[in-house]
């Protein structure tokens, strides 16, 4: 058991590293579909609608699965042989369509929260429309977004399990092989359920110092 | 894009939807049983009740379900104690383990949610309830209870879709359901777009049917006293008022 903790150890980081790569990507994602959503052009909202209606109605493992062996007979198909895409390259993919299907909800509420009277201030004092929204509109949804995102953070955290099921070497990945090279599941499973608590708890906590950093005045009691 | 694999996939998937369907709603009933209780000493002011409560739902909602998933059907399938006992004969079934699983992670949230209702509910409902002199179980069972069912119903609709969608995991536990039955075909025809699409597609059905089924019922839940005014045309008086001006007399 104590030579897999090296193993854990680069599980760990290959856990962390999707998480804060499909974080970081899905936020963006998940902005540009609320503001298109936003959009007054029918087509275009329609459009975002249903992207995160289908996202959000289909399981996660699903989506990475077809991820994954979509990505796989793309690749082979466009090289002429079998090419297996990379299982760290299909998660964070997969994970990112995932999590900005769920922010972009989250964002559009924050955005709607926003009072119209400040979009029409900055209009009317002739800022563009990139302006607005940089600088009016996106800093006063933060403290409004702020709870809502950091639950689907910690979803996210373990959501990351789910790409051991196409073969990344993560936190579970390494239970997994573990379990079956010893002899000895439930050892290694509870300490993968340690990890992850760590983890969860970890975020937590940092997410309610965020929180109380980004409240708004008038939240803060 | 092949029209053959995409019909086979909408012909075969089907025969999984009965397994999906089973273990998400056989988990949430048992679930919902479970949390009830669970809820009210969660909510309750004696930290020896709410405690324990909170470690459990904190564990089981801070670990991703599919360690707890294997750490029932491979972990406890290990210990010497439940091979030799009648257990065995429940945990060696993949479905059992699954059902297990998902009932214990699913008991977890919905205490959480059905916590949320419980001390939602106005402390003018329970005061009352306290001077018509109401036992504090009959309180719970008449008056905390139905109250909380309606606050928390938009939430436990999350939680509801949420272990549909989770019920996906037990495809990597050997079961059937449409994930499993859509991963087999995959591995058979090698045509992952039109079979995971179609999956998705009858996962899409049921969400959607799951969400508009709840908001049916939270319409049919509102008191009628909260609920938008139904289009009519005001009736106008002869002396033009409006009727609301004239009630005050």
């Amino acid at each position: 058991m104590y030579a897999f903790v090296d193993q854990f150890l680069s599980g760990l980081k290959n856990t962390l590293l999707v998480f804060a790569l499909s974080c970081a990507f899905g936020t963006l994602l998940g902005l540009l579909i609320a503001v298109l959503r936003n959009s007054t052009r029918k087509s275009v909202s329609s459009c975002m609608r249903a992207y995160t209606g289908i996202i959000r109605g289909v399981p996660e493992l699903l989506i990475i699965l077809l991820t994954y062996f979509g990505g796989t007979a793309l690749l082979s198909a466009i090289a002429g042989g079998y090419i297996e895409i990379n299982a760290f390259a299909a998660g964070v993919a997969a994970l990112t369509v995932v999590f900005s299907g769920y922010a972009a909800e989250i964002f559009r509420g924050a955005i709607n929260a926003v009072a119209p009277g400040q979009r029409e201030a900055a209009a009317a004092l002739g800022l563009s429309n990139a302006q607005i929204w940089f600088l009016i509109i996106i800093p006063q949804m933060i403290p409004i977004a702020l709870p809502a995102f950091c639950n689907l953070c910690i979803s996210l955290i373990k959501d990351t399990s789910l790409i051991s099921v196409v073969g990344l070497t993560d936190v579970m990945r390494v239970a997994y092989i573990g379990a079956g090279s010893l002899r000895a599941p439930l050892p290694f499973y509870l300490a993968a359920s340690a990890i992850y608590l760590a983890l969860t708890s970890l975020s937590l906590l940092s997410f309610r110092l965020l929180e109380r950093r980004y409240s708004l005045p008038a939240m803060k009691g | 894009m092949s029209m053959t694999i995409a019909l086979e996939a909408f012909l075969t998937l089907p025969r999984g939807l009965l397994l999906t369907l089973v273990l998400t709603f056989a988990s949430l009933a048992a679930g919902f049983a479970v949390s009830v209780p669970l809820a009210f000493l969660r909510a309750s002011s004696n930290p020896w009740a709410s405690a324990p409560v909170l470690a459990y739902t904190y564990a089981f909602r801070g670990t991703p379900l599919l360690v707890q998933l294997f750490l029932i059907y491979y972990g406890i399938g290990q210990l010497p104690l439940v091979r030799q006992s009648f257990l065995w004969a429940v945990m060696r079934e993949p479905f059992w383990c699954a059902f297990i699983a998902f009932t214990l992670n699913s008991a977890a949230h919905t205490t959480e949610v059905v916590r949320g209702g419980i001390q939602a509910v106005p402390r003018g409902q329970i005061e009352a309830a306290k001077a018509l002199g109401l036992s504090r179980f009959h309180t719970a069972r008449l008056i905390v209870f139905p109250l909380t069912l309606r606050i928390a119903l938009p939430a436990y609709a999350n939680e509801v879709v949420g272990m549909l969608k989770a019920s996906s995991l037990a495809s990597t536990i050997t079961l059937l359901e449409v994930t499993g039955l859509a991963r087999q075909l995959v591995s058979e025809t090698f045509a992952p777009y039109e079979v995971f699409i179609a999956a998705g597609a009858f996962y899409l059905l049921l969400t959607l049917l799951i969400t508009q089924g709840f908001q049916m019922l939270e319409t049919r839940w509102t008191p009628t006293a909260n609920r938008p005014p139904p289009a009519q045309p005001v009736p106008r008086r002869a002396n033009g008022k409006p009727p609301l001006a004239s009630a005050e007399t």
